[in-house]
């Protein structure tokens, strides 16, 4: 199954789907240096979230969180890609600073709440245009 | 064209500047404005008279290239900028256990800011550092209790500018005009009925952090109104009221309804029938919010053992620390005490001659960084106490303490006998 995402940043990403049941914050919910979401309160505490294609049902919290996501990419802990139930231009604008830095980071794109509790478990891929396609195996 | 592609309208002076005018920085500055517009859906952009800078703070050597890449593109700030919190505390070296690259590192970061030319105020409440914007006022702050406070309390108009856009907007003297800019979307969408309060509770210093954290889970991002506080609220409550919930659930703006400025009545922040939905705050909401305030379980008659106190998130005002020196004057505090604030404030205290009161009692001070967000704790965790939401909120995640929340009295009180003392009865 494939549904259109709307764009937020361009890019390809492939990995398997994380969907984390609660908002995070970033900053104070992601350690960049591992990956793994370090917010005891947090329902998936302790998931690395690196690799994967992060469905978010919403981020909360600091300002902040541009600068985690800069530091995951840095890393090279961040997601594949992250798919947002709602924009969130903090998050997306991390991606964006580190492009301007000269890192690749992960495409992030925003798709409906509805389509994106429909993604069933396995791989996902996104594609430039926002395609957001349900991989065999 | 795919949505997200959305053009955003410049005028040719915008172009200008993408087109280099003001430099290699001015141009990278301008692209990231642009490009954050067109993540939010802006169409055009507006002019900031003011920003406050939140991308100062240490997270990782990226934002350090960040800043060195303005510098080094001979960037400036457009318009008046203060600083929010570095990851240092300037003033007392050797406050901040970090590595010698971390602390250099996050030196360099904190000096790059201030070669664009932004104030050196290191503080997460700048509005009580002089930089107060008037109501209508356009600016782009970063931080998110300071652009709660900025829309809620003093009116200006901002939404929330994470690291680097922030100082992008200082840069070029813009910001996105979407959100928080526009007059319609600072309308209420959530009234919030406080009345069934006890009136001795809503007085009190200690409800508004719990009140924000219900807040922000409630009403989230979406702008609230609140009825039924008294008029004597104080800017601090206000200001504690904001970061709590800003930190448990974004929210950005809230009106009182008789209090602040844009709502002198209910009707004057209120859209069309059926845009908005009323909640009435019960004693169980409260206590649910309390809960989450704390890891460590206090049941009446338990006095669990407290390992530091941190008070000042945000940055502890003139007059909370009017408040806090009574309470611990002639007193021997044997849990470390820490309090946070700026260096404005932290002058003033000085001056009156009260910071040798509190540094008798064993009060330690610290500016320009906060307990949260830099290593100043002993290291291995413990049982922090503290009277700020935010910290509250925070302080597990980010330096791996348990937290008990209590009244700045519980705080002294708990700190003097290294075990926690709680008033059970306030909150029945």
């Amino acid at each position: 199954m494939a549904v259109k995402a709307r764009v937020l940043v361009r890019g390809q990403g492939r990995g398997p789907l994380l969907r984390l049941t609660h908002p995070i914050s970033f900053w104070g919910g992601v350690d960049p240096s591992d990956g793994r979401i370090c917010d005891p309160r947090h329902p998936e505490f302790g998931v690395r979230i690196s690799g994967s294609v992060l469905a978010l049902p919403g981020t909360v919290g600091s300002s902040s969180s541009s600068a985690v996501m800069l530091e995951l990419i840095r890393e090279g802990t961040a997601p594949a890609a992250i798919i947002l139930a709602h924009s969130d231009a903090i998050l997306a604008l991390g991606v964006v600073v580190a492009a301007e830095l000269g890192m690749d980071g992960p495409p992030v794109v925003e798709l409906a709440p509805a389509a994106l509790a429909a993604l069933q478990p396995g791989t996902i891929y996104v594609d430039e245009d926002g395609t957001v396609r349900e991989e065999a195996g | 064209m795919s949505p997200g592609a959305a053009g955003v309208r410049l005028t040719p002076d915008e172009k200008e500047w993408l087109a280099g005018r003001h430099g290699e920085a001015g141009a990278m500055a301008m692209r990231v404005v642009v490009e954050a517009a067109r993540l939010v859906g802006a169409h055009e952009l507006v002019e900031i008279s003011s920003a406050h800078v939140d991308g100062c703070l240490y997270h990782g050597d990226g934002g350090v290239h960040f800043a060195e890449r303005l510098v080094d593109g001979a960037g400036r700030v457009a318009v008046p900028t203060t600083l929010n919190v570095g990851a240092l505390d300037l003033l007392h070296p050797g406050r901040v256990r970090a590595s010698a690259h971390a602390a250099s590192m996050a030196r360099r970061q904190m000096e790059a800011y201030l070669a664009l030319g932004c104030a050196p105020t290191w503080t997460c409440a700048p509005y009580q550092a002089g930089h107060r914007p008037g109501p209508g006022e356009q600016v782009a702050w970063g931080e998110s209790n300071a652009v709660a406070f900025a829309n809620s309390v003093l009116g200006a108009r901002t939404e929330r500018y994470g690291d680097f856009l922030d100082a992008c907007c200082a840069i070029t003297g813009r910001a996105p005009l979407h959100g928080l800019h526009v007059e319609e979307n600072r309308r209420a969408r959530v009234v919030v009925d406080v009345s069934r309060i006890s009136a001795d509770l809503l007085d009190r210093d200690v409800f508004f952090p719990v009140f924000g954290t219900w807040l922000g889970l409630e009403a989230g991002r979406e702008p609230s109104a609140i009825v039924g506080l008294p008029r004597s609220v104080t800017e601090d409550q206000l200001k504690a009221l904001g970061a709590a919930g800003a930190s448990s659930g974004a929210v950005a703006l809230f009106h009182v309804v008789g209090v602040t400025p844009e709502a002198p009545t209910l009707d004057a922040v209120l859209g069309p029938e059926g845009s908005w939905r009323e909640v009435v705050l019960t004693g169980a909401d409260l206590r649910g919010a309390l809960d989450r305030l704390s890891t460590v379980r206090v049941e009446p008659g338990d006095a669990p053992p407290i390992d530091a106190v941190a008070v000042g998130s945000p940055h502890f005002s003139w007059e909370e620390f009017q408040a806090l020196v009574p309470l611990v004057e002639g007193r021997r505090l044997s849990a470390p005490f820490l309090v946070c604030t700026g260096r404005d404030v932290l002058h003033r205290v000085s001056e009156s001659g009260q910071l040798d009161v509190l540094t008798r009692a064993g009060v330690e001070i610290v500016v320009d960084t906060c307990v949260v967000v830099t290593p100043i704790l002993p290291a291995g965790g413990g049982v922090l106490m503290t009277n700020s939401g935010k910290f509250a909120h925070y302080g597990p995640s980010t330096i791996g303490y348990d937290v008990v929340y209590g009244s700045l009295a519980e705080c002294v009180a708990s700190a003097e006998a290294g075990v926690v003392r709680r008033d059970a009865d306030l909150w029945r």
